[in-house]
């Protein structure tokens, strides 16, 4: 090979390596693309407004309505609870993986969150209706077959592992001479965690919550298995509800034919949807940042 | 009580606690297990594999769920595995902190936290409708890819940073062009972070639910899908079509399902750690 055609294969590849590299782009273009085109068809036909305030959602009747509020107020009713379980459960297990667990037990902790955060979420539907919910049955004879409560709580032990890890790397960022100051004005191990690490660590922390928020209200299988297909709005968690992603599942599921108001509604849906979760997400990301410039 | 002693207890408490919780996480570890195992371990048998899905529960099988997961995989692997690597080779070693290289970086790690169930949507409008390739084992897999595709590319670039500059000097020293020294040092050395990356990001890839039930993939298929523009069903769907009967015969294959997608997910993570262990021997 000549040097100059050497030079212009040299060239050619870090193209195709920098096209590889844009498409990625593209494939926010395409999410943004193919979710605004059929949105921007169903707010033609509805009201923006009836969509965000309305408070019924049959869009599949014959008297067809479309508030959206019943669907998000389920999400955030599923999504609360799990974030009752996965914040204080989560934190714990950093604080103790952090600052008290000898090498030992973090070999058998870690892969035990490892597996946990492995096991796909349609197994975690299945727990959630014919194991969980039985079991809650025994003790809340209220409990409805679908409710808010049991997929909440499966779901909390499905981001667990997520918040634990993220709120441990950030424990494990803050200096150790934090901890040594505490310890050398008598501090127990638990004051040095509670009143100078955790603090420390807090936007760290408040960025794993984030995302685990936004991971709560984007997860699908848990809540379309069982938390029941009922657009309610009730913050009362033994009541069968339907999330935003588990009113996709059963519009999927049946055959809504291209171009209906019905195919329409789950790209609205599912706009709102992403907006939620990036919003969260970028809340996330600026909470990280500004935690890693602390102690950088 | 003294103070001090007060102070102890306050430590023991949030010891006992935190050990309460990672106890109780473990106790809902091993109550899935074997809830599941002691669900649907009756139904595993050959005839379970190899059979066609059935209205009668016992007759029921995974076989064109399973050969449908492998196809849709297979596509799935084809996408992510050139772009996700060209693209973490390009942002590693060309990409140099330019402004382009930092937009790439800032979509890719946005792109990681979207919901699965938005790609389906992707899916659904631009491959299954625009393409016109319809609800095909051809979009499921492609749909996938790009799911996969942040996770593919931030483990590759991982891979990537481990390999030591010295190679790379070594490599120019010798007279040897950029691409060259990236295909014969640089790509062979992080070969099996890259590998153990890929298999991880498929494992995920594997349990996915969501996003072929938007492309509109079938719930109920008697036929082995017969090439890419085939429809299809995969495992998981087949799981979730068994779990909303109520009969309680279908919720046995439903475990029974979900046991054997289980079982190819501890092995590909197997087959991962090996990988992993090897490389870290031989870079010790």
């Amino acid at each position: 090979m000549t040097r100059q055609t050497q030079r212009w294969v040299e060239w050619l590849i870090e193209r195709a390596l920098l096209l590889c590299a844009a498409g990625s782009v593209l494939i926010t273009a395409g999410i943004i693309g193919a979710l605004a085109f059929e949105t921007v068809s169903f707010f033609r036909e509805v009201p923006i407004t009836e969509f965000l305030f309305g408070t019924v959602w049959t869009p599949l009747f014959y008297d067809a309505q479309f508030g959206v509020l019943p669907l998000v107020g389920g999400t955030i009713l599923v999504s609360v609870i799990a974030m009752a379980v996965a914040m204080p459960a989560g934190l714990l297990s950093a604080i103790y993986l952090s600052e008290y667990a000898p090498p030992r037990v973090r070999r058998v902790v870690k892969p035990v969150m490892e597996i946990l955060a492995g096991v796909p979420t349609i197994v975690f539907g299945y727990f959630a209706l014919l194991f969980v919910t039985p079991l809650l049955q025994r003790v809340l004879p209220d409990l409805a077959l679908f409710n808010a409560l049991s997929p909440g709580l499966v779901m909390g032990i499905m981001i667990l592992p997520l918040v634990s890890s993220l709120s441990e790397d950030a424990l494990h960022a803050v200096p150790t001479g934090l901890r040594e100051g505490a310890y050398a004005l008598g501090a127990t191990r638990m004051q040095a965690a509670l009143r100078v690490v955790v603090p420390a660590a807090f936007s760290g922390i408040s960025a794993s919550f984030i995302l685990a928020m936004s991971r709560a209200i984007g997860e699908t299988m848990i809540v379309a298995i069982a938390a029941g297909q009922q657009p309610r709005l009730t913050a009362n968690p033994l009541q069968p509800v339907e999330t935003m992603t588990a009113y996709i599942v059963q519009v999927s599921m049946g055959d809504m034919p291209t171009g209906s108001i019905g195919y329409r509604t789950i790209f609205a849906v599912g706009t709102l949807l992403f907006l939620m979760t990036f919003v969260l997400n970028l809340i996330s990301d600026w909470l990280r940042r500004r935690f890693r410039e602390q102690y950088a | 009580m003294t103070s001090a002693s007060r102070r102890i207890a306050g430590d023991r408490l949030l010891q006992t606690m935190s050990i309460l919780v990672l106890t109780l996480s473990l106790v809902a570890l091993t109550a899935l297990l074997y809830d599941v195992w002691s669900d649907g371990w009756r139904r595993l048998d050959w005839q379970f594999l190899t059979s066609m899905p059935s209205g009668r529960a016992h007759l029921a099988g995974i076989y064109p769920a399973l050969l449908g997961s492998l196809y849709v995989l297979l596509v799935t692997a084809g996408l992510a595995l050139p772009l996700g690597i060209g693209a973490a080779v390009y942002l590693e070693e060309y990409g140099g902190g330019g402004r382009l290289a930092r937009l790439i970086e800032i979509n890719i790690a946005n792109l990681a936290g979207v919901p699965s169930i938005i790609y389906g949507l992707l899916g659904l409008g631009i491959f299954v409708r625009v393409f016109g390739w319809g609800p095909s084992v051809l979009s499921g897999g492609a749909t996938l890819g790009l799911l996969a595709l942040p996770v593919v590319i931030l483990s590759t670039r991982e891979a990537l940073r481990t390999v030591p500059m010295s190679a790379r000097e070594g490599s120019y020293a010798l007279g040897a062009t950029k691409w060259q020294t990236i295909w014969h040092q640089v790509l062979p050395g992080a070969l099996p972070g890259i590998l153990t990356g890929l298999i991880l990001a498929m494992s995920r890839a594997i349990g996915e639910t969501a996003p072929l039930i938007t492309i509109g993939a079938l719930a109920y298929i008697d036929f082995t899908p017969s090439g890419v523009m085939s429809p299809f069903t995969v495992l998981p769907i087949q799981i979730y079509n068994w779990i909303s009967k109520p009969q309680a015969a279908f919720a046995e294959n439903a475990a029974a399902g979900i046991i054997v997608l289980l079982v190819l997910l501890l092995s590909m993570n197997a087959v991962a750690i090996v990988l992993r262990d090897r490389f870290q021997k031989a870079r010790a």
